[in-house]
């Protein structure tokens, strides 16, 4: 980057000329994104009618019409896939709030992704109980079973999601499955792709209380 | 049928799928406390029947519940309720159980307690991971609107509740009960300075009474049975049935609900089946991640109360039992456990921040042969430096177990450094893979 660039966007002077080399992507990081800070107006972001009365009726919910923040990024992500830039302007404009505000918020959940993800979303627990029972090697299974199929699936460790009844678990697509062998990773990738029912007989649905199958009647 | 040793109270008739529906509720008797609460009762008969219950919040504090309701300031002002459906403690998993198999007991009890804290909002905040279980309350509370037990004038009473499923979006942070606030009013789960506690100022400032779902689903039985009859379940200061969670190293993990004070050793070896034939329990964690490990020598033969376990140098919290025989790795573990809090710790603190990022840094090179014992004494100094100088409880959360572990594994930890300096194999954990069966299986 030439030292006496001047950046269009923000009126933002690079520094002079330096003795040492500067990785450009930071001199880039320090140019403010000023269409974040302000609250965008509803014609400006090309709003679906049906997403703007979703976002209303959220914030309707509430005493304070900030708390349907999560709940209207959830839609954006139900509809994009991911918390896409001109998703997030959608939803600022209708909460009349900052698009930073919603991305600060975005970024804290490990839930809402701020960047592209695969269709279908399989999160294996990698947590105390599950790694005890081989969740690494579960999750090892997973990433074989879906490489190179980034677009359609986000393959990810994740913290204890409350299943250590049926460790080693995963959830695929929001719905929980388990004691899984390493080998229903393969199948379970297969049923995905492929449309149809996952792994039904491992389902946490189907599953009874663990009382009634530990003998010991009273 | 049930174990002999499980008490279902919380889990009554949960093996049959019409439960969780209004008619199937209320053909066991549901909604019967809900009656008796707005129609004939008023807002202090009902904080007392909880307050002489003697129930303790089963989120992880143990707090009495009727206590906590009665600090609520009276008058006009608007006063909320939120459920703490976050579940997050690695090796808790019974809300998700109650919620699923039995939402209806869990609407009827957040109604009631609104009622004793007068409370004209509720919200439950559930942890967005339980996708399938927000569902089912989405559904549940659908029909006690439609029946009359949620909404305006709630059985003629001119009483009002509005009820929100709220779902969270993957933080363990947000399961603190101020964080859960700041999540809930739609900013970013931070914890926030007490006091104020949430009971003066709260959500939206207001005051706020906030409970786990265990513990208002004890609430329907209180109200409609007695508060002696709850008593008569448990121990004097441990009173009512526990779901506990009993998950690692063991044949049968689940949930298994039992009158406090059961022997630790009959949960662990006569419900949840010990661990496989050959191995014996090393240690585990009475109450969830967060609770300081006990030996089997020191835990096995303790009753599982809330004062038992305290007298033990640890806890009952949230009432999960995580299981390590004798293949489990301590060290191993401890990293395990320090990789969620430093994952999960919000930053806004800097003992709980920096001190979780060090200690895994530390840890691995513990494992890795790369340290020295002096390492761990600097691992020990920075968990007590953790303890109690943060805004919430989530860095002492690690630190108290991973305290508990060098102290009370200190050889393991030296055996471990040693053998991976000589770059000797270290298995760091045996895969019991065991999977149980599909127990009991019940239709969808």
């Amino acid at each position: 980057m030439s030292a006496d660039r001047e950046s269009p966007a923000s009126g933002f002077v690079a520094p002079g000329p330096r003795s040492l080399p500067v990785d450009p992507s930071i001199e880039e990081g320090r140019v403010p994104d000023r269409s974040a800070e302000r609250i965008p107006e509803l014609h400006e972001v090309d709003c679906p009618p049906d997403l703007r009365t979703r976002i209303e009726e959220l914030m309707g919910r509430y005493p304070d019409r900030k708390s349907a923040s999560i709940p209207a990024l959830w839609e954006i992500q139900r509809r994009d896939g991911w918390c896409t830039p001109d998703g997030i302007r959608r939803v600022a404009a209708v909460m009349r709030v900052t698009p930073a505000y919603l991305e600060s918020v975005a970024s804290f959940y490990d839930l809402l992704h701020t960047e592209p993800v695969g269709t279908h979303r399989v999160a294996v627990c990698t947590n105390i109980s599950c790694w005890m029972r081989g969740g690494d090697e579960l999750l090892d299974a997973f990433r074989a079973a879906a490489a190179d199929r980034d677009d359609e699936l986000f393959v990810t460790g994740f913290e204890c999601l409350g299943a250590c009844d049926i460790a080693p678990m995963a959830s695929i697509d929001e719905r929980y499955f388990g004691p899984l062998e390493n080998s229903d990773a393969a199948a379970a990738i297969e049923q995905l792709l492929a449309g149809g029912e996952v792994l039904p007989e491992k389902s946490l649905e189907r599953r009874g209380l663990a009382g009634d199958g530990a003998g010991g009647e009273a | 049928m049930p174990h002999r040793l499980e008490t279902r109270v919380l889990l009554e008739h949960a093996e049959d799928p019409k439960l969780r529906t209004i008619d199937g509720y209320r053909g066991f008797g549901g909604y019967s406390s809900l009656e008796k609460a707005y129609r004939e009762m008023e807002a202090d008969e009902v904080l007392k029947a909880l307050e002489d219950s003697g129930l303790r919040g089963r989120g992880g504090a143990g707090f009495s519940m009727g206590k906590k309701a009665s600090f609520l300031p009276r008058g006009e002002m608007a006063k909320y309720l939120c459920c703490n459906a976050d579940e997050s403690e690695p090796g808790a998993f019974k809300d998700r159980e109650l919620m699923q198999r039995n939402p209806h007991q869990l609407i009827e009890g957040i109604a009631i307690a609104a009622l004793a804290a007068d409370a004209g909002h509720a919200f439950i905040f559930i942890r967005g991971e339980y996708d399938a279980q927000a569902d089912i309350l989405d559904a549940a509370v659908a029909e006690a609107y439609e029946a009359g037990y949620l909404g305006t004038d709630i059985l003629g009473t001119h009483r009002d509740l509005e009820l929100v499923v709220h779902r969270g979006a993957g933080a363990y942070i947000c399961g603190e009960e101020t964080a859960l606030l700041d999540a809930l009013e739609g900013k970013r789960g931070n914890p926030r300075l007490k006091p104020p506690f949430p009971a003066v100022q709260g959500l939206y400032g207001g005051p706020t009474l906030i409970n786990n779902v265990e513990t208002l689903s004890n609430v329907p039985g209180i109200v409609g049975k007695g508060a002696d009859w709850f008593k008569g379940f448990g121990t004097e200061q441990s009173p009512g049935t526990k779901v506990v969670s009993v998950s690692g190293c063991v044949q049968r993990p689940g949930n298994y609900e039992v009158e406090l004070g059961i022997p630790t050793r009959e949960l662990i070896y006569d419900l949840a089946g010990g661990p496989e034939q050959g191995h014996e329990v090393k240690a585990f964690y009475p109450g969830g991640s967060s609770s300081p490990v006990l030996t089997a020598e020191e835990g096995l033969d303790l009753p599982y109360s809330f004062e038992a376990m305290a007298e033990a140098g640890s806890m009952l919290g949230s009432g999960s039992v995580i299981v390590a025989d004798d293949r489990v790795s301590i060290p191993h573990m401890a990293l395990r456990t320090a990789r969620f809090y430093h994952h999960e710790s919000c930053g806004k603190c800097t003992p709980c921040r920096e001190g979780t990022n060090w200690t895994v840094k530390m840890l691995e090179r513990v494992v890795r042969g790369e340290a020295t014992p002096m390492d761990l004494d600097i691992v020990a100094s920075v968990q007590e430096n953790i303890i109690g100088h943060c805004l919430c409880v989530l860095g002492d959360s690690m630190a108290m177990p991973v305290g508990a572990m060098v102290r009370k594994f200190r050889d393991e930890f030296e055996q471990v450094m040693a053998a991976a300096g000589e770059a000797q194999e270290i298995d760091p954990h045996v895969v019991v893979q065991a999977p149980p069966e599909t127990l009991g299986a019940t239709p969808a």
